[in-house]
């Protein structure tokens, strides 16, 4: 049995982990990542990126039957099921390619294999029946999640399918249930119906998107609907009962039950942390619903041990472990000026079409705060770039706090929101008021211009509507 | 644009101030070259002018505003016919960036013996224009800026959490409401032992003194020479001037001025200034006098002294005194000076060694004059005897300097007629 040493040894490679180890290396830490199936981790290969991929097939496609809508004669449009697949796996690929090639740039050691902690300051890592020990001073844990299964729901990966199998589909559904409606069952929905399937999106919830906000939520629901997907809202998926060829689900609302046909079920309903293979036992770690209890710093009780992003509470985004990534091994480091994660401050991005994006909270939730509040709102039917890109659907909402001009929330759906986004995600990081937003000058013509319109709104100062 | 009026640096080394008085109202129209306010600095009160005309529209630091940062905003002025309306716009017009103050620390007291100017080059106008350069920016969000204004919290009084100390939101909110915090604890402390003290808050001219002589007495290698002056020639010499045909009333203090100008002329070394790459050495002859006021000590000078005649020597040192009582002394007529005078005999102390007014070498402490018992050519005798004490640098003035110098001293006063040369 070896032993190798290290400043610290980060346990996954995703958003998180591969950004922990860089950083770490940055501040001239000796550093080793132990990664068991692929580097960039779920977001890379099975999640953010090959799904974008995947939507932007569908966006091509939709905008090629549109063509003639903008004076483009387009003969015949077709899509190619396995192109399209192909095309996010390679993305995929090449990505990979590029975490692995920083990773070895920063110097980084990267082993293969599940690791797990080992007594204090060893990690073990197992690969083929071989184990090898790492000591660090330190070791985050970023293993990140898994889909959540839930009893009777469980996918089989062939007429059942998890985010993974819907990712790379042989053949197109005719008929498609997507259960849950949050960020993966929405785009998931979203995909399929332009590629041509009869979509059914089940929600438990009273509305889809539940984490955004109500106003947001209707939007996209009627969008959605528009588009001909169908969607049932404060229903449960009760079984399903899996044919050779198709599956029925029964499905549950207001006290009746229905049934449901289709080819295929994607199962979305969120996601576990992948807890259970740390070595956690016998430590100080300690877990609650599922998810690692840390400080802001990212500590576990365990003296040494760090743990961030999806293993640790919500939101479970990319951008989030990256960022705790960086504060945690920052705070190791002895580095100065380093600042907890606000998680207020933290966009959230939904890529179906139309894409939805978000930050700090909504107005139901502000206003449940108590406080005074100014809304704005600010439609795409009403912004001339929106009108030329023909996308005149959306709408851009911002909540400020009546009393200080805090900006608590924007809210926005619509053609490359999630885009826009990060525009009042600076805003809050710097704390501006609406005063600084009123007065930064944007260009015309911008989607971006909405974002302006909609803080003059929220103060009655609206121009273009 | 409206244009932003920030605490003046009246003198080198203030980085505070406080605002006295307005001698305008909000709304009130301003002429350029109208007062505007009153600033306190360290050392005196100084009237603020107006360098442009328009409105006073918006009085952002309210009379009697003590540590009010130099840089800091303090009233808004609006050119002639422009909207009251881009107040508004004007972000930086919100009290809350009035509240600057003392956190920055780019506006460390340069208070250092050597940063101060020498006397030959008084710099400082008597009344600085406006607006300032502005300095000592308070980092702060403009949320924390709203809700500091909102709660009346000092953003000076905070320590910022954001990136490079930055006070965001949750400082502000963090921190107690205004002044709510000191008199809760003032309350809390007189019930536990009533009237065992009274606390009078420092005056920036309190701190600044506390300061600059606490500095001098630590870093300053002091040594002291003592030495007796028989100053009956100076007595009768007084009394005749006051006697002439439109007599002079000359005090003791102004002879001794001029003596020790002339002291100072014939040995150079002594009117000089330590700093690490050099000594100093000054070309003009300025001799400060201290001068008790009722809220502290200063040191007007009284520059050229050695080409002075005493009667000249006697009523500036007279209005210098009177101003300096009233606060209404200029920057420039108590910054730098080579020596100083310090003078209790009037209390009827005997001798004392005072501590030397940085950037200065030297100090020279006069007791009273007073009839004591002598020995005269081997007899007992009375003579009027005054001792001075000279407090000196050692980094500059080498004892033997010292004692030179104090020796040409005394030759002149005991000898004053040729002070009238």
């Amino acid at each position: 049995m070896t032993e190798k040493s290290f400043d610290i040894v980060v346990i996954g490679a995703g958003p998180g982990g591969y950004v922990a180890a860089i950083r770490a290396a940055q501040l001239g830490l000796k550093t080793a990542v132990v990664e068991r199936e692929h580097l960039g981790g779920i977001c890379l290969n099975w999640g953010c990126i090959p799904t974008k991929a995947l939507l932007k097939s569908a966006e091509v496609l939709r905008q090629a039957q549109h063509a003639a809508d903008y004076g483009i004669e387009v003969a015949q449009v077709s899509f190619n099921l396995a192109q399209v697949v192909k095309r996010s796996r390679a993305i995929s690929a090449q990505l990979q390619a590029g975490v692995k090639h920083l990773l070895k740039k920063n110097k980084v050691e990267v082993f293969t294999g599940s690791g797990k902690l080992a007594g204090a300051g060893k990690v073990a890592v197992s690969q083929d029946g071989k184990t090898i020990t790492l000591t660090a001073r330190h070791i985050i844990l970023a293993a990140g999640a898994r889909a959540r299964i839930m009893p009777g729901l469980e996918p089989d990966g062939q007429r059942v399918w998890s985010y993974k199998e819907a990712m790379v589909p042989e053949a197109m559904p005719k008929s498609l249930l997507v259960v849950g409606s949050g960020a993966i069952g929405i785009e998931f929905a979203s995909f399929y119906r332009t590629l041509g399937a009869e979509v059914t999106v089940v929600e438990v919830l009273e509305r889809i998107l539940p984490v955004e906000d109500a106003e947001i939520s209707a939007l996209a629901r009627k969008s959605f609907e528009k588009q001909g997907i169908k969607v049932l809202t404060a229903a449960t998926v009760k079984s399903l009962k899996r044919g050779t060829e198709n599956v029925t689900a029964a499905i549950e609302s207001a006290g009746k039950e229905s049934q449901l046909t289709v080819d295929r079920v994607i199962v979305a309903v969120g996601i576990s942390a992948n807890t259970e293979k740390l070595g956690l036992e016998g430590t100080k770690v300690r877990i609650e619903r599922g998810h690692v209890v840390v400080n802001q710093w990212l500590e576990t009780d365990e003296p040494g041990v760090y743990a961030i992003g999806d293993l640790t509470a919500p939101p479970w985004l990319a951008h989030k472990a990256s960022h705790e990534a960086v504060i945690c091994v920052e705070k190791i480091a002895g580095q100065a000026d380093v600042h907890p994660l606000d998680i207020m401050k933290i966009p959230g991005c939904t890529y179906s079409h139309p894409q939805i994006a978000s930050i700090g909270l909504s107005e139901e939730k502000a206003r449940a705060g108590g406080r005074e509040l100014k809304v704005g709102r600010f439609p795409f039917q009403a912004n001339g770039k929106a009108i030329a890109l023909g996308e005149a659907e959306g709408l851009i909402k911002t909540i400020f706090d009546a009393k200080t001009g805090e900006l608590i929330g924007a809210h926005m759906i619509g053609a490359e929101v999630t885009e826009l986004i990060q525009g009042y995600a600076i805003a809050k990081t710097l704390e501006t008021t609406e005063a600084e937003l009123m007065n930064t000058v944007f260009p015309h013509p911008t989607l971006s211009e909405m974002m302006h319109e909609s803080v003059l709104d929220a103060y009655g100062r609206v121009i273009h509507f | 644009m409206p244009i932003e009026i920030r605490m003046p640096a009246v003198s080198p080394s203030m980085t505070e101030g406080s605002l006295a008085r307005w001698l305008k109202k909000e709304g009130e129209t301003v002429k350029a070259g109208d007062l505007l306010a009153e600033i306190e600095t360290d050392k005196a009160i100084v009237e603020l002018v107006a360098e442009s005309a328009g409105t006073l529209a918006r009085i952002v630091v309210p009379d009697e505003s003590n540590n009010v940062q130099v840089g800091a905003l303090i009233a808004v002025l609006l050119a002639p016919g422009e909207p009251a309306a881009s107040l508004a716009q004007s972000s930086t017009a919100t009290p809350a960036a009035a509240a600057a103050a003392a956190h920055a620390p780019a506006t460390a007291a340069p208070s250092a013996p050597s940063a101060s100017p020498a006397p030959s080059a008084p710099s400082a106008p008597s009344a600085p224009s406006v607006p300032s350069a502005p300095s000592g920016r308070i980092l702060a969000s403009p949320l924390a800026r709203r809700i500091a204004a909102e709660r009346g919290v000092q953003l000076a009084s905070l320590r910022g959490s954001g990136p490079n100390g930055r006070i965001v939101r949750l400082d502000v909110e963090a921190a107690p409401a205004a002044e709510a915090a000191p008199a809760a604890a003032a309350a809390a402390a007189s019930s536990i032992s009533a009237a065992a003290y009274e606390e009078i808050p420092n005056s920036s001219m309190r701190r600044m003194i506390a300061k600059r002589l606490s500095d001098a007495k630590q870093s300053i290698p002091h040594y002291y020479l003592t030495i007796d002056c028989v100053i009956d020639a100076l007595q009768k010499l007084r009394q005749e001037i006051k006697d002439c045909p439109d007599g002079a009333k000359l005090s003791v203090n102004d002879f001794v001025i001029k003596a020790a100008a002339l002291a100072l002329q014939k040995l150079p070394g002594v009117n000089a200034s330590w700093t690490e790459a050099a000594i100093r050495r000054y070309s003009s002859v300025d001799v400060a006098v201290a001068v008790a006021t009722p809220t502290g000590l200063i040191t007007p000078i009284v520059r050229n002294a050695e080409r002075k005649k005493l009667t000249q020597i006697s009523a500036e040192v007279k209005d210098l005194g009177l101003r300096a009582r009233a606060g209404k002394l200029a920057a420039e007529e108590y910054q730098g000076g080579g020596f100083t005078i310090s003078n209790l005999g009037m209390y009827g102390i005997r001798e004392f060694a005072a501590i030397i007014n940085p950037p200065q070498s030297a100090i020279l402490a006069v007791g009273a004059a007073e009839q004591r018992a002598v020995v005269k050519d081997g007899a007992l005798a009375i003579a009027t005897m005054m001792t001075c004490t000279l407090s000196a640098d050692h980094r500059v003035v080498d004892g033997a300097l010292g004692a030179e110098y104090l020796a040409a001293f005394k030759k002149l006063i005991e000898h004053p007629l040729s002070l009238l040369l």
